[in-house]
């Protein structure tokens, strides 16, 4: 079956969502991801769809969910690479991603939670 | 073919130079002459042309079917007439002048032929009129679909201009918006700046509204919707320019401007943006080289 990969950099998780994502998918993400969180003691999870075209109200409730319950788990969520296509549809459908973190690119996305860190660290 | 019209065929047909000299005459000596937007010799050309063009239509078409095949050449002269009339200034009565001058001569002519027959000059009249009242007709509404398309050409034209997105810095964006916004215009300024913000990778965007007259409910929720898909794009949205009028708006509308950073003045935003980038200025740039 199909599967969105996730991989651990330090104590980050990294998403990168290659395929067009249908609802099985999402749900598939939502339950390895919390599982990874949990196992991999994650501190930030940073999922990338710039490579997403296209999204429905579905997906973007499902990117807020997967958000919130990392927030649950400690861990900060940074989503990157929207397209500025997709970023209208969201708002149209009135999907703000309130208090989902959000960056152009993986480099800021992981500056972000990078920051976080070293703020908590100190 | 009815025996109508066939006198006012015949007038065109033979005494058209006749008619063309006493039509000239009387749109010279008319009022809505404007020699100020068009040569004599034109109006003499375009009189002449349309005398020609009538004369072959009234030989073979019927009167009072002028969308008819046989006045296909007439309708696109008398467009193209219309079309480069709205062009030159003129208004639509005086463009529809052109055509329906033509009725006095034409009268003139058919009282001549017809002074013994009180009923079949009355019906010529009739048919003359019907006529040149349908080209006349024809003739404003080519001039308004000219004009039209004018307006929309025009407004295409200023809702490219009216929407720019400059970069100020290295990292900020500037929006200056000048007009009404609509839900149309709120389309193309949210995609115009969520592609500069990809192409440069700005991560601050200052929208400045100085320019924008009125801010209303709505207008307010197509720039909070601008600044939440430019959010998701990754990059902060500030809104200056807000003139004390809008302020107090935006306040009695109870429009929720909290979450969004604004400021009264572009410079504010731009310093506050220098701040939020780290931006480094020409002076210590200069400095560290």
């Amino acid at each position: 079956m199909e599967k969105i990969p996730i991989l651990k950099m330090g104590r980050f998780l990294l998403v990168t969502v290659q395929v067009d994502m249908h609802d099985q998918l999402a749900m598939q993400l939502q339950e390895d991801l919390t599982e990874r969180i949990v196992a991999a003691r994650a501190r930030g999870v940073l999922i990338d769809i710039s490579s997403l075209e296209v999204v429905d109200s579905f997906i973007g409730r499902m990117i807020s969910n997967i958000a919130a319950m990392a927030r649950v788990l400690d861990a900060e969520t940074v989503v990157v690479g929207i397209q500025p296509a997709v970023a209208i549809t969201l708002v149209e459908l009135g999907l703000s991603l309130e208090g989902v973190r959000t960056a152009l690119n993986v480099d800021r996305g992981m500056a972000l939670l990078q920051e976080r860190l070293a703020d908590e660290q100190r | 073919m009815p025996a109508t019209g066939q006198t006012l065929r015949k007038i065109i047909a033979q005494s058209q130079k006749e008619l063309l000299a006493e039509w000239l005459q009387a749109q010279l000596g008319a009022a809505t002459l404007r020699t100020d937007l068009m040569k004599e010799g034109e109006l003499r050309e375009q009189s002449r042309e349309l005398l020609a063009l009538l004369q072959a239509a009234t030989a073979s078409g019927d009167l009072a079917q002028i969308e008819g095949s046989d006045w296909n050449s007439v309708r696109d002269f008398l467009a193209k007439v219309s079309r480069s009339r709205a062009q030159q200034g003129f208004s639509p009565s005086e463009t529809a002048t052109f055509v329906l001058s033509l009725k006095q001569p034409l009268f003139v002519r058919l009282r001549g032929e017809l002074s013994k027959d009180a009923q079949a000059l009355a019906e010529e009249i009739w048919a003359t009129t019907d006529l040149l009242d349908k080209l006349g007709l024809f003739t404003v509404e080519a001039y308004v679909k000219s004009r039209e398309e004018l307006i929309q050409r025009q407004q295409r034209e200023m809702m490219e201009l009216s929407t720019p997105v400059v970069q100020l810095w290295e990292n900020i964006l500037a929006l200056p918006l000048i007009g009404t916004l609509d839900s149309e215009r709120t389309q193309v300024v949210m995609e115009s700046l969520l592609q500069k913000i990809v192409e440069t990778g700005a991560s601050i965007a200052i929208i400045d509204i100085t320019g924008v007259p009125t801010v209303d409910t709505l207008v307010a929720q197509h720039l909070l919707k601008t600044v939440a898909a430019a959010r998701l794009m990754g990059a902060d949205c500030i809104i200056s320019g807000i003139r004390p009028q809008i302020a107090q708006t935006i306040v009695h509308l109870g429009v929720n401007l909290s979450d969004v950073t604004t400021k009264a003045s572009l410079a504010d935003a731009f310093s506050i943006a220098l701040k939020r980038t780290h931006a480094r200025l020409p002076q210590q740039l200069g400095a560290t080289t």
